[in-house]
């Protein structure tokens, strides 16, 4: 078995994140980090290699140089060995573009399965697992809160309104996962000292057989900052207040 | 050794996120409840915090005391009562890997180094502490084994420790008649005193360990007959870093809680970081805690090294850091006010774990001494 876990690397949830002077995220701003979903995407694969001795788990990014830092850290939570697709023209890269790079890279280094995170928590377009999968010719498996592999096939289930998908796809598929799926483990020790020995390959569109396309970015038209938060109503008890509040719970739908 | 490689950025980045989550939500609660979170600890072992510098090849991390003495420091800042008690079990884990035969390092070194079990280290007796040297716990060998009879004071982890090294004497000829010995928990004869009420130290126990008649197999002799107080000295001198290193992240996170509060406390029609009497405050609070930072770190490349100053620098970098620690949280407690004062605020606790750092693991006075003597003796 053979698993690829798509990753992303992203600004740090925890800071502020700020938009460059075009609109776009200002990635430096903040420290970069593997994008948590991955993470949880990471350990659904290192669960089933935990039970299944032989399986071979390899995270895949495309991304700028520093993303290796993100990858050293997916290889010293447990994966084999990783793959960067760095090519300066991909910088800006929309999500078609974007998911055909990454689907000619996952071709390229073969799989059974592909495991994503649903989306990222910086762009969000929650879009990628399903152009990889469309790329691919394969079944895509969306948003799963949980998630079983087997040797021949994937399952698992995800929230729609009003209730719960059960799904199963016989295997290659691509699956993405949401951040109810398992929670990641921490990287121990002996995993960082021996992640910087792992197998990291830095591979260029020109490996992937892909010329630039200059004109597959996406172009920020206008961005506004969120407004500032307004102060709260307040409702003084002058013997209404209950009604008061009734009337605001009514008027915001929240009974 | 000033700058930290990739890999110790990497360890002190995981170090802090396990802390953050696992320890610092929970530090006040096991403080005030006085529990002793053995679930979390394994969860620590599952990092490799229970044999951070014992060899890979029983299952510990493999790293070096440089890379220790950050961890402590990361850990400390959550909680300086469990990062000390990470470091003592490290100590007795180190022990056995350095000091013991195949088959106990075999037999203890993984369960340990997991923190599937726990270790205590058993020095201090009710009437020898600064003068280990004068302990009277006593083994008498007895065909293939030995009898010891005596009380441990100060034990930290017992009553849950599977495993305690006991230095006892053999021999009545001082510190050359001292032997380290393996007891296991649940052996006939031994047993623990009530837990103490402390100051601080309350997410971990301390107690009496009572040895009454107990027999172990001389199989469970570490090294040989002679050496227990030489291995008992070199392992308090990683000990020694160790604790200071706890005692700066305690004080690193007191200094750093208090620059937060002062920049957003206002009084005299500003934010009170504006006073300058204050900001001085900070100033030697953070001045203090880098010197410490920086000789702690000379003494564990000494140590790593093998070098003859080490146990010099290791004396001196406990002196300075745990000092520095407790000045450091004592002053925030100050600079909080009233606030500072109330348990709601996590400083006071700081302090109450630090105080006891500047005791233990040879006093204060003990390093001055050590210090002094190498003068002396030149």
């Amino acid at each position: 078995m053979k698993i690829v876990v798509l990753v992303k690397e992203v600004p740090d949830t925890y800071e502020a994140r700020k938009l460059d002077s075009s609109g776009m995220l200002a990635r430096t701003a903040s420290e970069l980090v593997p994008d948590e979903i991955n993470e949880r995407a990471l350990e659904s694969a290192l669960r089933y290699q935990d039970a299944h001795k032989g399986t071979e788990v390899v995270v895949l990014s495309m991304g700028p140089e520093s993303t290796v830092k993100t990858l050293r850290k997916m290889l010293s939570m447990g994966a084999d060995s990783a793959v960067l697709v760095e090519d300066s023209s991909l910088a800006g890269a929309d999500l078609v573009r974007t998911s055909a790079v990454l689907a000619a890279a996952v071709q390229r280094e073969g799989f059974d399965l592909i495991v994503a995170g649903n989306e990222s928590t910086d762009g969000r377009g929650g879009l990628v697992p399903a152009m990889v999968a469309e790329h691919l010719g394969l079944p895509l498996l969306p948003s799963l809160d949980t998630l079983e592999i087997t040797a021949e096939s994937v399952s698992g289930s995800c929230a729609i309104d009003g209730g719960t998908l059960v799904v199963n796809a016989a295997l290659p598929a691509v699956v993405s996962v949401t951040e109810r799926s398992a929670e990641a483990r921490f990287p121990n020790f002996k995993g960082i000292m021996k992640a910087k020995k792992k197998p990291l390959a830095k591979i260029s569109l020109a490996d992937l057989g892909l010329s630039p396309e200059p004109g597959a970015r996406s172009t920020v038209t206008a961005a506004v900052e969120r407004p500032v938060r307004a102060a709260g109503t307040k409702i003084v008890d002058e013997g209404q207040a209950a009604q008061e509040l009734a009337d605001f719970l009514a008027a915001n739908r929240l009974i | 050794m000033f700058e930290l490689n990739e890999d110790q950025l990497a360890l002190v980045e995981t170090v802090r996120d396990f802390a953050t989550a696992a320890l610092a939500p929970n530090a006040a609660k096991w403080d005030e409840t006085k529990h002793f979170p053995v679930d979390v600890l394994r969860d620590a072992g599952d990092l490799g915090l229970g044999g951070v510098y014992a060899a890979e090849e029983y299952g510990g991390s493999g790293l070096t005391r440089s890379d220790a003495v950050l961890i402590f420091e990361e850990l400390a800042k959550a909680d300086p009562a469990i990062a000390a008690y990470i470091s003592i079990h490290n100590m007795v884990v180190w022990m056995v890997d350095a000091f013991g035969n195949d088959d106990q390092r075999a037999e203890w070194v993984p369960q340990l180094a997991s923190m599937e079990s726990l270790g205590s280290y058993c020095l201090t007796e009710p009437g020898a502490g600064s003068d280990a040297a004068a302990l009277t716990t006593r083994a008498v060998r007895d065909g293939d084994g030995y009898i010891l009879n005596g009380v441990k004071q100060f034990i930290s982890g017992a009553g849950s420790s599977a495993l305690y090294i006991v230095m006892a004497r053999t021999a009545d000829t001082g510190s050359r008649g001292i032997t380290a010995f393996l007891v296991p928990t649940g052996e006939p004869g031994l047993s623990f005193g009530p837990n103490e009420k402390k100051m601080g130290w309350n997410a971990q126990p301390t107690r009496q360990v009572i040895l009454e008649d107990v027999r172990i197999p001389a199989a469970n002799r570490l090294g040989a007959e002679g050496t227990g107080f030489g291995i008992a000295m070199k392992g308090l001198n990683g000990g020694r870093i160790n604790m200071g290193a706890c005692s700066l992240g305690g004080g690193q996170a007191a200094l750093e809680k208090t620059v937060a509060y002062l920049k957003q406390r206002e009084a005299f029609g500003g934010p009170l970081i504006n006073q300058q009497a204050l900001l001085f405050e900070l100033a030697d609070m953070d001045m203090e805690l880098e010197s410490a930072r920086t000789l702690l770190r000379r003494a564990a490349d000494a140590l790593d090294r093998g070098a003859g100053d080490t146990v010099r620098l290791c004396a001196m970098a406990k002196r300075v850091a745990t000092d520095a620690g407790f000045n450091a949280a004592n002053t925030a407690i100050q600079l909080h006010g009233g606030y500072g004062y109330l348990a709601e605020y996590g400083l006071e606790k700081i302090a109450r774990d630090l105080r006891v750092h500047q005791i233990l693991e040879g006093s204060n006075e003990i390093m001055r001494l050590i210090v002094g003597r190498t003068l002396a003796e030149d």
